[in-house]
C-alpha cells in the first residue's frame, strides 16, 4: 500500500477585508484552506489580535488581568495608547461597558465622544463593542458612527434585532459591521443576507459567531465556526465567506476559574498563570476553529498566541 | 470504506438457509452492514470471504487500550475529522514525564502531583492517566528503580521510554502487569522492541521521521504480529507536527490507509522550553487529533485548563452534558436566601451558578431535570413548564429549607408564572432576568 495524501476539495475562499484606515490598517481573511492547513492552501493574512480597552474602570477583573494596565484603567485614551506603545497592539477594541442600561447607563453622546478621543489618540484600527442591548446599541453605535465618520471603525455587535439602523449608519458613515448571532450557522447566514440586502458591502462585514471560554461551552462555538468554514470553503456558501471575529477575553476573565479559588484549592495552581493560560488556550481553540480577529486582554496571553500563530505558519525547513 | 449491505450480500453463500437467525442472506447482509449481526453467525462462509469482510469492518483507526487497571484507557477508534460530523470518541491521555536522571525528591514531588491533581466537574472526575519514564541515565538499574517507584506510588498507566531494547526490557520486568506502552520502535531497533511487545502483549510506539517511513515501520510491526501501535511522526516543529496529526487522521479515514490507522503521541515539551507555551501547544493537540500528550511537567494552572478543554472538545455534540436534578447551594445560603430555578443543561447550570457567585448573594439554585436542555428549548419542548416544575419544587424539599416562599424563574419562562402560582399554593413566583449576565443586578435588590 502506498501512502497517498488526501486533499480537501476546496472551492471557496474567505473574502479579504481591510480594517481601519491609513498605514496601520489591517487586512484579514483571504484564506483558501482550513485554519493552518497550509499544506492544502493559503492564509495570505494571518489572524490578528486586538487588545481590549474598557470605557470605564473595570470592577470585576481579577488582579492578574488588571496588573499590566495599572494607572490607566480609568482613562480609555491612556489605556489605548499604552496598549499600542507598550504592548505593540495592532488593533484596539473599545468595549462600551459603561453604556449598559443595567449598569452605568451612560448616554450615547458621551460614549461617542470617548470613542472619538480614543480613535484620535491611536492610528491602529479601532473596534467598538456595545452591550448587546438592541435599543441602547442602536442609539449609541449610530452616534459613534456619525461622530467618527470615515474612520472605518469596526462596529458591533450588530444583531437581527438592530441591524437596520446600525447597519444604515455604518453604510452612511463608512464603517465595518460586526454581524453577530448566537452560536448558530443558519442565523449567521441569515443576518449576512439581511445586511447584504440593506447595502452593507462584502468588504465591510465580519462575522461574530458569539464565543465563550474553555469550560463554558467553547465546544459549541468551535463547532459552529468549523461548520461556517466548511460551508464557506467547500460548499461555495458565499454568504458565509467572511472573516470571523472572537470577543473572547471578557468571557474568560469573568469565569470563576480565572480567579483565585474560593476554597483556596492548591490543585488549581498559580492563579495568574491559570488565567493567562485559560485566555491563551481559549483563543487557540477559536483560532483552530477559524478565528481571524481575536479580542484579547492579557499581554502575556497575547504573546503566547502570537507565537503560536507565527510557528503554525513558519516556513518549513524541508 | 465500510461495505454496503448489497456488497456484503454478494460475498455471502446465498443459500438462505436461515441458520444465522435471519430468513434470508440479504436480510443478514443488511444487519451486518448496520453492525447489528455478527459474521460468525453464518455457518457457510469461507475463510477468504471472512477475512475480506473483517478487514472491511475493522475501524479505520485502531482502538488501542493503554495500560491496565484503574487508569487504563482507550484511544483511537475515531471516525471523523470534525466533531460536528458525529463526535470525537476517545479523549487523549495526558502523561507526566519523569526522567530517570532526576533526583529522588523531584521524582517524588512529581508523583505526588500526579496523584493529587484531579478535579470534579459536571459530576465527572477529570484527571491525567499516564506517567512516562524516560531513560536518560543509560543505566539499567536506575531506570528499573525509577519505574518501580512510579509503579509503587501511583496507579498510573506507564510509558517506558528508551532507545535501548535492553533498558526497555529492564523497565518492563518491574511493571509488565501494567501493560506499559513501549517507546519506541524505530528502524534501528524494530525487531527486539517488537519482540518485547509481543511477549508482554504491550502496545508500542512506532517512531519515524516521515509519514512514509512511519507507514513502512507499522507495516513491519503488524507483519511481525504487533497490532497495538501508536504513531510518533517524529515532527518537533509545531507546524509539521500539526500537519502530521491532520494527515495521519485524514489518510486513515478517507483513504482507509491501514499503516497509518493508529492513534498518535505528541511531545509539546520537545517543541519549546517555556512551560506556558508548552501548555498552549498541548491545547492545539487536544483539539487536533492526538491520542497521547506527554507534558514535561504537571502543574495545576496548566493541567486543569487542558483537562477541561479535553472534556469540552470530546463532549458528544448530540448529547449535551447534564447534571443531576436537585438543590445546589451557591455560597452559603440560609433560610432567608433567594431560591432560583433553572434547567439541568450543564452549561446553563454553570452560567447561572457563576453569575449567582458573582452577585455574592448566597442562594439556593434548584436544578430541574430537562434531559440536558437549556431553558428556552426545554420550555418549548414542554419539559420546563408549570406542570413539570411544580411537582419538582414540591418534592425537592426546598419548602423546609427557607422561611419565605418566593421562587425566581428565568425571564424566558415568564409566561409560566400564573400557572405556577396556581400549582404551587403558598409560593410567590418572581420573574428573574432573561440573561444570566443580569442575575447579579437582580439579586442585589432581592428581599426575602
Amino acid at each position: 500500500m502506498n501512502l497517498e495524501i488526501p486533499k480537501t476539495a476546496y472551492n471557496g475562499r474567505i473574502k479579504e477585508i481591510r480594517l481601519g484606515k491609513g498605514d496601520k490598517a489591517v487586512t484579514v481573511g483571504g484564506e483558501t484552506c482550513y485554519p493552518f492547513y497550509l499544506f492544502e492552501g493559503k492564509m495570505p493574512n494571518l489572524p490578528r489580535i486586538a487588545m481590549e480597552v474598557w470605557d470605564t474602570s473595570p470592577e470585576d477583573w481579577p488582579e492578574a488581568a488588571l496588573e499590566p494596565f495599572q494607572g490607566v484603567t480609568g482613562d480609555p485614551v491612556a489605556w489605548a495608547r499604552k496598549c499600542v506603545t507598550d504592548f505593540g497592539a495592532e488593533m484596539i477594541c473599545l468595549q462600551l461597558v459603561s453604556t449598559d442600561p443595567n449598569g452605568l447607563d451612560r448616554g450615547a453622546d458621551e460614549a461617542a465622544a470617548v470613542v472619538k478621543n480614543v480613535a484620535e489618540a491611536i492610528t491602529v484600527p479601532l473596534i467598538v463593542w456595545g452591550t448587546a442591548n438592541h435599543d441602547k446599541d442602536t442609539e449609541v453605535l449610530r452616534k459613534v458612527a456619525e461622530v467618527n465618520e470615515g474612520r472605518n471603525l469596526i462596529l458591533g455587535p450588530v444583531e437581527e434585532g438592530d441591524y437596520k439602523k446600525i447597519g444604515a449608519a455604518a453604510i452612511g458613515y463608512q464603517h465595518t459591521v460586526i454581524a453577530s448571532t448566537p452560536i448558530d450557522i443558519n442565523l449567521a447566514k441569515q443576518l449576512n443576507i439581511l445586511l447584504g440586502n440593506l447595502g452593507v458591502r462584502d468588504e465591510l462585514l465580519i462575522i461574530d459567531p458569539t464565543v465563550s471560554s474553555i469550560g463554558y461551552g467553547i465546544e459549541y462555538c468551535y463547532s459552529v465556526m468549523e461548520r461556517v468554514r466548511t460551508a464557506a470553503l467547500t460548499q461555495q456558501d458565499n454568504k458565509l465567506q467572511y472573516p470571523l471575529i472572537c470577543n473572547v477575553a471578557k468571557e474568560v476573565w469573568k469565569t470563576k476559574e480565572a480567579k483565585p479559588p474560593a476554597d483556596g484549592a492548591l490543585t488549581l495552581g498559580d492563579t495568574r498563570k491559570r488565567g493567562i493560560l485559560l485566555e491563551a488556550m481559549s483563543a487557540m481553540v477559536l483560532l483552530l476553529g477559524g478565528g481571524d480577529v481575536l479580542i484579547m486582554r492579557h499581554p502575556e496571553a497575547i504573546r503566547l498566541v502570537q507565537e503560536m500563530i507565527t510557528e503554525l505558519a513558519a516556513p518549513k525547513n524541508n | 470504506m465500510p461495505l454496503t449491505g448489497i456488497e456484503i450480500f454478494k460475498l455471502l453463500p446465498k443459500t438462505n438457509c436461515g441458520r444465522c437467525g435471519e430468513p434470508t442472506c440479504l436480510a443478514f447482509a443488511m444487519k451486518l452492514a448496520a453492525a447489528k449481526a455478527e459474521l460468525a453467525a453464518c455457518p457457510d462462509i469461507s475463510d477468504e470471504v471472512r477475512a475480506k469482510l473483517e478487514e472491511a469492518a475493522a475501524p479505520p483507526i485502531k482502538l488501542v487500550t493503554i495500560g491496565a487497571g484503574n487508569r487504563a484507557f482507550k484511544i483511537g477508534g475515531e471516525t471523523v475529522m470534525f466533531r460536528h460530523e458525529k463526535r470525537f470518541e476517545n479523549p487523549p491521555g495526558f502523561a507526566l514525564l519523569i526522567r530517570d536522571s532526576m533526583d529522588e525528591s523531584e521524582i517524588s514531588a512529581r508523583l505526588e502531583r500526579f496523584n493529587q491533581l484531579e478535579y470534579k466537574r459536571v459530576e465527572l472526575t477529570l484527571r491525567p492517566e499516564l506517567v512516562a519514564v524516560k531513560d536518560e541515565s543509560g543505566d539499567r538499574a536506575r531506570f528499573e528503580a525509577t519505574v518501580s517507584k512510579v509503579k509503587e506510588n501511583t496507579d498510573a498507566s506507564i510509558i517506558l521510554m528508551s532507545p535501548s531494547p535492553d533498558i526497555l526490557a529492564a523497565g518492563l520486568k518491574v511493571c509488565a502487569e501494567r501493560k506499559p506502552l513501549l517507546y519506541a520502535a524505530t528502524r534501528d531497533n524494530l525487531e527486539p522492541v517488537a519482540s518485547l511487545a509481543r511477549q508482554n502483549s504491550c502496545p508500542v510506539v512506532a517512531k519515524a521521521s516521515t509519514l512514509d517511513e512511519l507507514a513502512r515501520l507499522t507495516t513491519q510491526l503488524t507483519d511481525s504480529g504487533v497490532n497495538d501501535i501508536i504513531l510518533d511522526s517524529g515532527a518537533r516543529s509545531l507546524r509539521q507536527a500539526l500537519e502530521d496529526q491532520i494527515l495521519i487522521r485524514s489518510t486513515a479515514l478517507s483513504k482507509r490507509f491501514r499503516p497509518l490507522g493508529f492513534p498518535t503521541i505528541v511531545f509539546p515539551g520537545e517543541m519549546t522550553d517555556d512551560p506556558m507555551k508548552e501548555a498552549v501547544i498541548a491545547s492545539i493537540f487536544v483539539a487536533k487529533y492526538s491520542g497521547i500528550i506527554v507534558l514535561s511537567d504537571f502543574q495545576g494552572e496548566s493541567l486543569f485548563p487542558l483537562l477541561v478543554e479535553r472534556m469540552n472538545i470530546y463532549t458528544d455534540p448530540q448529547r449535551p452534558l447534564a447534571i443531576t436534578e436537585g438543590i445546589y447551594p451557591v455560597g452559603n445560603p440560609d433560610e432567608n436566601s433567594p431560591v432560583l430555578i433553572t434547567t439541568n443543561f450543564s452549561l446553563t447550570y454553570f452560567i447561572v451558578s457563576a453569575e449567582i457567585e458573582t452577585s455574592k448573594v448566597p442562594s439556593h439554585l434548584l436544578v430541574k431535570d430537562t434531559q440536558g436542555l437549556s431553558v428556552l428549548t426545554a420550555w418549548a419542548g414542554g419539559r420546563f413548564v408549570a406542570d413539570t416544575i411544580a411537582p419538582f419544587v414540591k418534592k425537592c424539599g426546598i419548602s423546609e429549607m427557607v422561611k419565605h416562599h418566593k421562587l425566581i424563574i428565568p425571564g424566558y419562562t415568564a409566561i409560566e408564572s400564573g400557572s405556577l402560582e396556581e400549582e404551587l399554593p403558598g409560593w410567590q413566583i418572581m420573574v428573574g432576568p432573561r440573561e444570566g449576565a443580569h442575575i447579579p443586578a437582580y439579586l442585589k435588590t432581592w428581599q426575602p
